[in-house]
């Protein structure tokens, strides 16, 4: 073929630069191995946990451009699933985890399957419509406890072995879980699938006409984020001993979408920063009460008007970086 | 391949609530030419593109591709049997680099792309054809740029390098060189004229110049309908052609 031969005026912004990843990821896993001696364990592995959750959700807003607004079905009713199966059936904790990850994901191919089918507006919709559905149930249901939800879940021991009594050993094999989500999630949206799911999120049309079946890309998308807040669900269960109805109710939705707004909807590292701002903000204004809820609409206004790029966004943007 | 139309459209109608935007065409494409669909805005050009690549069902009529009925296949299928479209508004990935752009395409290769657990690394594989079809259409220097910051000329040829990564027997572009200024228009035009080698070309334009430059037949559409068919000598000398769309200016 003979070349459309141009003069190259480069006029064009510099091009992203390599490198921010590991550096972040690096700095992350410093902050996570030594916080417990630091601050209280308990808050970190609560932080931890909304961070995967707030993961999983930007999986499909940030990288495939759904907005689900009905994750917290997946977050609470793992969570419900993993308590009822450790305290009442006596599963070790990690089995119950998986059940209750095993449950958001069956959730998940139900859901995805009717939601994937509606654009936009509609999409959030029928997600939330779907999750207020199972918080009612949850509400009803005789094994969920109603308003008391499930108390005193036992901890037991991981794998037979790592008493997780222990505040310390809990805390690391939640950082252990977070990170394997974390990482997982990283090599989803590294991936050949994650290249795809890029595509559709940038021109779902446009990858259409070059053959890709997008529904099935979404709705695979769709499973794994589900799955993947039942993870952060579940092990919440294990770490706080309980199920309750606040984690599985609508409000819960909206917070994981301030939590990844605020971090950087599309960046990797976004949704842990906004989860660790939300809940110190939540842990350190606790004696304001409802004033909490005032900050966070202040903070969700400030960051639709000013930065809406979210603060790991912003600063990737300022380095030309990607993290 | 045999047969010496690689598409034909049999009484294709498509109707929106009453109003009829295209009405018993029957189109046959010749293998190996460039054919353009022109006619005055509202014609039903878009909206019978659309329904070739099924982005929208046809109220009646039938499709065929080499002989094969496709009225009824989904969009990706049209796809994947070698008819690939572009679109009125330049259809790149935004927010992926140039050279990622390109390598959506080649990645269809692999067929479905669900492997979630390998590193995109496998994809490398790729890498050397998507940056000799990005050379070819003179975006070289560009390889890393988001695609976002190309200026609009640029970003019509990486999509046409992103169309031809599929090797597409049939192309369908639509509007390939509007909201264009001169210089782009000649470097699109001469793109097309290259990539037409081996390839059947449909395409709707405005550009009459390019057209007539361009093209072995001309269709022209009113109110949905085929009004005239013909080399460019034969439609721009047909007195209703002029009126109806040209005017009688245009030389």
């Amino acid at each position: 073929m003979e070349p459309a031969a141009i003069e190259q005026k480069d006029e064009s912004a510099p091009a992203i630069r390599a490198g921010g990843v590991p550096v972040a990821f690096a700095i992350m896993l410093a902050l996570i191995a030594a916080a417990p001696f630091v601050t209280y364990p308990l808050f970190v592995m609560q932080v931890l946990c909304f961070a995967l959750f707030a993961c999983a959700f930007n999986l499909l807003i940030g990288y495939v451009g759904l907005l689900s607004f009905g994750h917290a079905l997946y977050f609470g009713w793992a969570s419900y699933v993993c308590a009822h199966t450790a305290k009442v059936w006596g599963l070790p904790p990690e089995l119950a985890i998986l059940t209750g990850a095993a449950f958001a994901c069956g959730c998940g191919i139900v859901a995805g399957s009717l939601a994937i089918r509606r654009q936009g507006i509609y999409f959030a919709m029928i997600t939330l419509a779907l999750a207020q559905m199972m918080y009612f149930f949850a509400l009803q249901a005789k094994f969920t406890g109603g308003e008391d939800g499930i108390q005193g879940v036992p901890r037991g021991k991981m794998f037979g072995v790592l008493d997780l009594g222990n505040e310390l050993v809990m805390y690391y094999v939640t950082a252990a879980i977070f990170l394997t989500g974390f990482l997982l999630i990283y090599r989803i949206i590294h991936s050949p699938f994650g290249e795809v799911l890029k595509a559709i999120r940038e021109n779902e049309a446009r990858a259409i006409s070059l053959g890709y079946k997008t529904d099935r890309y979404k709705l695979m998308a769709f499973v794994l984020s589900a799955t993947l807040a039942g993870v952060a669900g579940a092990t919440k269960a294990i770490v706080l001993q309980q199920a309750s109805l606040t984690d599985v109710n609508w409000p819960m939705s909206g917070e994981v979408v301030l939590i990844a707004l605020l971090g950087g909807l599309g960046t990797l590292f976004g949704p842990v920063l906004g989860a660790l701002i939300i809940l110190a903000m939540q842990y350190k204004l606790s004696s304001f009460g409802e004033w909490v809820l005032v900050a966070q609409g202040a903070i969700f206004v400030l960051c639709v008007l000013l930065f809406r790029r979210g603060i790991v966004g912003e600063i990737a943007n300022f380095f030309r970086i990607r993290l | 391949m045999s047969g010496k139309y690689v598409l034909e459209t049999e009484n294709l109608t498509k109707e929106f609530a009453g109003f009829v935007a295209v009405s018993d065409v029957n189109l046959k494409v010749e293998r190996g030419t460039i054919h353009a669909l022109i006619g005055p805005n509202g014609a039903g050009k878009t909206t019978c593109f659309n329904l070739l690549t099924k982005f929208l069902t046809p109220t009646r009529g039938t499709i065929k591709y080499n002989g094969q009925d496709i009225t009824r296949l989904y969009p990706a299928d049209i796809a994947q049997l070698g008819v690939v479209r572009s679109f009125q508004i330049s259809a790149v990935f935004p927010h992926l680099s140039v050279l990622e752009n390109v390598r959506i395409a080649l990645q269809k290769k692999r067929g479905g792309s669900f492997d979630f657990w390998r590193p995109a690394s496998v994809l490398n594989v790729y890498n050397e054809r998507a940056r000799s079809l990005i050379s070819d259409v003179g975006l070289s220097a560009f390889e890393n740029t988001l695609a976002v910051e190309l200026p609009y000329g640029r970003k019509r040829a990486l999509e046409i390098a992103t169309t031809l990564a599929l090797d597409p027997e049939m192309l369908l572009l639509d509007e390939p060189t509007a909201g264009m200024g001169h210089e782009d228009i000649d470097r699109i035009a001469a793109l097309i004229k290259a990539v037409s080698a081996n390839r059947t070309i449909l395409m709707v334009e405005h550009n009459l110049s390019v057209v007539s430059n361009l093209s072995n037949k001309i269709t022209v559409l009113t109110r949905g309908r085929v009004l005239a068919e013909g080399d460019y000598k034969t439609v721009s000398e047909n007195p209703q052609v002029r009126e109806a769309y040209m005017g009688t200016g245009h030389a």
